[in-house]
């Protein structure tokens, strides 16, 4: 199959997914599970990497700035602004990637080859509807909310770990968090954190709705799943750098 | 009712159904046999509308299923219940929660309702005290019949099953195809089996249709099947020698030569040429 009719399926799937629910009661059922899988799921690695990319970034930092001239402070500006803009979204969607979308394309993938996906499909429900667009909807609505929780804990780790070095005192690194400090930076992280939710959600699911074969099948897809959506999770890192700053 | 007018369909270059027509009535079971790669598979999820044919129609009561939208479709599908090769069950809920998935999904029943359903159903197919369980702690025979619950819990017009027996022992074999020849009664139900299970056939065949590279070959009932002449029936049917006596016998308890009161030692005492081949000796006197 080429790329181009991928995408023309991938966009047609997306497209089917569009339809009246068949009881709401069950969708919003389906949603919230999902929001649970995806966000309370995802909270311990979140916040292991979120604390230790703070931490490191502070250190590294602070080795690079050897030039007293430059006041401490300027470390917890750089922590902060690289946190916020990039290690927050980007990296912890690209962990994301790999935790919610393997998750998801193994998920579909095994009912696909088990025939539970049919099965849905003869009880008169769209299965697209059913089983995708929840998936992309619980990450629209808690990927940005993981992310913010990432961005926060991030720049706490900086400061912990700031002190503890004795880096930087922790009312310095308070006074740096303040200093030039722009809302845009926090509204360009929260776009691309739409963008990535909708990436690490609907690519995996494509590529786990459409599996065809057996158990190795299912490996292959969810790997696949996982590479396409980093990719394109940084393609779209740069293009959103490229136009909106 | 079911009426296949025409069914064509291809894979590629790989013709798979090369035009099927048959009529699958209610209140009987309609079987589809013939061996791997023949088509019935696909022709079943044409009939389900899993695959859409090339060519002609499915008819669901005289509405053109094939012509349906897709809204027009999920109406119809709502009166179908399937029970499929590996049983389909959701991994993740209980037996009880798999059967009253269709109930919570198409239905404004109580909790209580509901409850009632799932469990009369369930006793239907004689599954008791097993609600709570999933379906990694069932055994393949409890799995189909959690499968046919779950298909019939809305009182569908038409059952699919596909292959219902493969990979069940002989004894289990049995009590699936009788609940299915009951449910099929009992409701009135349009039923559509797919199956290589020549007991099935001999056992529930109301109406059998033999599929043979892509084309209808036969069709006809479990009475008609022992007497048909067309060979590669016979050759997929009656494969072994073992399963070639049991035709043999039941030709001859068809045509009453055998009976409970009448058996096969009476039978040969008696003059049996078609059973005996004469002599020489005898066949020169007859002349």
């Amino acid at each position: 199959m080429t790329i181009f009719s991928e995408i023309g399926r991938y966009l047609l799937m997306l497209k089917g997914m569009f339809s009246k629910p068949e009881n709401m009661k069950m969708y919003w059922k389906e949603f919230i599970h999902q929001c649970s899988e995806i966000g309370i799921g995802s909270l311990g690695i979140v916040t292991i990497i979120s604390i230790f990319m703070g931490a490191v970034s502070t250190v590294q930092t602070a080795y690079q700035l050897v030039t007293p001239l430059i006041p401490k402070s300027t470390i917890a500006q750089i922590v902060r602004d690289t946190v916020i803009l990039e290690f927050a979204p980007t990296l912890i969607c690209i962990v994301l990637a790999g935790v919610v979308g393997s998750k998801i394309a193994s998920e579909l993938g095994n009912m696909r080859v088990s025939e539970q996906i049919d099965a849905l499909e003869i009880m008169g429900i769209n299965t697209k509807t059913y089983l995708v667009l929840p998936k992309i909807l619980a990450a629209l609505l808690v990927v940005p909310m993981l992310v913010i929780i990432a961005a926060a804990l991030g720049i706490w780790g900086g400061r912990l770990a700031g002190t503890a070095a004795n880096i930087i005192s922790g009312s310095i690194y308070d006074k740096g968090l303040l200093k030039g400090f722009l809302d845009y930076n926090v509204r360009f992280a929260m776009a691309k954190a739409y963008t990535f939710a909708f990436i690490v959600s609907s690519v995996p699911a494509y590529f786990g709705y459409y599996v065809q074969g057996g158990s190795l099948e299912i490996g292959r897809s969810s790997t696949k799943a996982v590479v396409t959506s980093c990719i394109m999770i940084l393609l779209a890192d740069y293009l959103l750098a490229a136009i909106l700053l | 009712m079911i009426e296949l007018k025409d069914i064509k369909k291809s894979f590629g270059d790989r013709t798979v159904i090369r035009g099927v027509s048959a009529v699958m009535k209610p209140g009987q079971c309609n079987l589809i046999i013939g061996a791997s790669g023949s088509g019935k598979t696909v022709l079943m999820k044409c009939m389900v509308g899993l695959l859409k044919p090339d060519d002609g129609h499915i008819l669901y009561n005289g509405q053109d299923f094939t012509a349906m939208k897709t809204e027009e479709k999920a109406e119809v599908r709502k009166q179908i219940g399937m029970l499929f090769q590996g049983s389909a069950l959701f991994d993740s809920l209980t037996v009880e929660q798999n059967v009253m998935f269709p109930l919570n999904m198409f239905t404004k029943m109580t909790h209580r309702e509901k409850l009632n359903r799932v469990n009369e159903v369930l006793e239907k197919v004689n599954l008791k005290d097993t609600n709570k369980k999933f379906p990694a702690e069932l055994s393949g025979g409890m799995k189909k019949r959690v499968g046919i619950a779950r298909a019939i819990v809305l009182n569908p017009k038409y059952l699919f099953c596909d292959e219902p027996n493969s990979g069940l022992d002989p004894q289990t074999s049995l009590v699936i195809d009788k609940l299915i020849q009951e449910i099929t009664v009992e409701y009135n139900i349009t039923t559509v089996v797919n199956t290589h299970d020549m007991n099935s056939v001999m056992e529930i065949g109301d109406y059998i249709i033999y599929m043979f590279e892509g084309n209808k070959e036969w069709e006809g009932n479990n009475k008609e099947i022992i007497f048909s002449k067309n060979q590669r029936l016979n050759d997929f049917i009656f494969a072994s020698e073992f399963l070639q006596d049991v035709k043999d016998m039941r030709m001859l308890e068809e045509t009453g030569k055998i009976s409970e009161d009448r058996n096969m030692e009476q039978l040969i005492d008696e003059d049996a040429p078609s059973l005996i081949p004469p002599t020489d000796e005898e066949q020169e006197n007859k002349q």
